[in-house]
């Protein structure tokens, strides 16, 4: 059914902008995507976005709608109060570009700074082997879109500004999938600890809540490293038999 | 230096949310003083209250005071101490009181204020990490649980069953569930290896994490559900002891 609805979406650049009203026409099946590409069609073709797949699988359509941190081409506007106004707003995570658009190159410079896959050597007949049991674990962390959504939530960064101390989430991601990795033998704990900030996560979930590829963020990545680095800096009696064994 | 971003400006619960956010942070915070008040209360009245028949009120097992002569007061103030220690350290419990009484945040995309933040890196939350060490002692616990179990078959007058029954079996199940369903266990049964090929007994082992991981996706379920069927042992036995409720008995 086709109807009217009050859209405020951020507009302007860097500290300067504001919410601007558009009453746009909504009709069956719409995404908030289809709706900023209505309003850059009927009013604002200087409208500022990112987009790219409207499928969800390229990461690149984040915003906050009504507030949350969502994929703009995966959010129904039949799932919102097509009543009330709704808000569309630039992730509040990164430095601001304009519009709809944020400066995203900080994870970039994160990434750069995470030690590669390190293969331990091949077998005696030159293979490498490795099962289907074992790698099921890390595929989960391969479904991420490099949405950063989960950057943009996480209060350590969002509302702490930590930029500096801690990988946020989609890091501590990509760090389990190579720590846990059956053929991997570079040892990434210190960094995960003491640059990636693992101990400024306090396991509260937000991360996970807004995943649109639905990785357990929390319980299978970051609890894990977690627990890794407790055995190898706040495990007394480990430590101990480290220290007896020569470690 | 906190990094320049709008988010750090979010003055303290402001958000664009439209939802309820605030209901479930508020209604955990009220479970929690609710039970700590009660715990605390329970923990200082006399023993007497704790036993009913077979039945012995969770917070006072293991009864300490057949092993300690002299010893009058209370097992429950030589024991709650484990359980809470095990909660408080817990990743799910930890979730729950950081929103709903830290704060911190109180809802997701909710603001925070201007206010420091060091996390799980110093003290006191840097504690955190002994969690493990709370789940050897929780262990211990849960066997005596299992102990009063099967005692709570045994009536004076022979075996039997009653309501009392149903209501220590939910506690011992569900705290079972909760304490078999830890990060931790999941991290020391074989969440810790890489190679489960290369590793001794790998195999079983990675058996043994799935079927832990498995049970560790209801963690929270669990740690809610033990916490309230705790909660209500105590509050049955006590009643039954104090004559205000009378036990209904099968068999
Ligand atoms: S669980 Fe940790 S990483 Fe995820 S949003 Fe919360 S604090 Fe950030
Ligand atoms: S982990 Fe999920 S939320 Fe985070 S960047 Fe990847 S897909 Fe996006
Ligand atoms: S446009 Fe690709 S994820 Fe939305
Ligand atoms: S993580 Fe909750 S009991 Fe261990």
């Amino acid at each position: 059914m086709s109807r009217i609805v009050n859209m405020k979406v951020f507009r302007g650049e860097k500290d300067s902008g504001q919410l601007h009203d558009y009453n746009v026409q909504i009709d069956d099946g719409m995404v908030v995507l289809d709706v900023i590409h209505r309003i850059q069609a009927t009013d604002a073709p200087d409208l500022a976005c990112r987009w790219n797949c409207k499928a969800g699988k390229c990461g690149s359509c984040s915003a906050e709608v009504n507030g949350k941190p969502s994929l703009m081409c995966m959010t129904r506007m039949d799932t919102l109060n097509n009543d009330k106004p709704i808000t569309v707003e630039p992730l509040k995570t990164f430095p601001h570009v304009r519009d709809l658009v944020t400066d995203v190159s900080w994870n970039f410079s994160v990434n750069k700074k995470i030690k590669p896959f390190k293969p331990r050597p091949k077998d005696a007949d030159g293979k490498q082997r490795m099962y289907q049991y074992e790698v099921d674990r890390v595929q989960e962390f391969r479904k991420c879109i490099e949405c950063y959504l989960c950057q943009d939530v996480c209060h350590v960064l969002r509302n702490h500004g930590k930029h500096e101390e801690f990988a946020g989430p989609r890091f501590m991601v990509r760090l389990a999938s190579l720590e846990m990795h059956p053929l991997d033998v570079e040892d990434r704990i210190p960094f995960i600890k003491e640059i990636g900030g693992v101990g400024f996560c306090n396991i509260t979930k937000c991360c996970t809540e807004v995943c649109p590829e639905h990785i357990h963020i929390t319980d299978n990545a970051i609890i894990p490293l977690k627990e890794r680095v407790a055995d190898r800096y706040y495990d007394p009696i480990q430590m101990l038999f480290r220290v007896l064994g020569g470690k | 230096m906190a990094y320049p971003v709008p988010g750090t400006r979010e003055p303290f619960l402001a958000t664009r949310r439209q939802d309820a956010w605030w209901v479930v942070p508020l209604a955990m915070a009220t479970t929690f003083i609710v039970f700590i008040a009660y715990a605390s209360w329970a923990a200082f009245q006399p023993v007497e209250y704790s036993k009913f028949g077979p039945y012995i009120s969770p917070f006072f097992s293991p009864d300490l005071t057949r092993f300690i002569p002299g010893f009058t007061w209370s097992p429950a103030l030589l024991i709650l101490w484990v359980p809470a220690g095990f909660r408080l350290t817990c990743y799910y419990g930890r979730k729950a009181y950081y929103r709903s009484v830290a704060l911190s945040p109180s809802a997701c995309a909710v603001g925070k204020g201007d206010r420091d933040y060091k996390g799980e890196r110093a003290l006191p939350w840097v504690l955190n990490n002994l969690h493990r060490y709370f789940l050897y002692l929780v262990t211990v616990l849960v066997i005596f649980h299992w102990i009063h179990f099967f005692d709570a078959f045994r009536f004076n007058d022979g075996w039997g069953m009653g309501l009392g029954n149903i209501v220590v079996a939910a506690d011992t199940i569900f705290l079972t569930l909760y304490v078999f369903s830890c990060h931790s266990l999941r991290h020391l049964v074989g969440g810790k290896i890489d190679c489960y090929s290369c590793a001794a007994a790998g195999v079983t082992r990675h058996k043994i994490w799935t079927g832990v991981s498995s049970l560790n996706n209801l963690h929270n379920v669990y740690f809610w559900c033990s916490l309230f069927t705790v909660g209500f042992a105590d509050v049955y036995v006590r009643l039954c002891a104090m004559g205000v409720w009378s036990d209904v008995r099968f068999f």
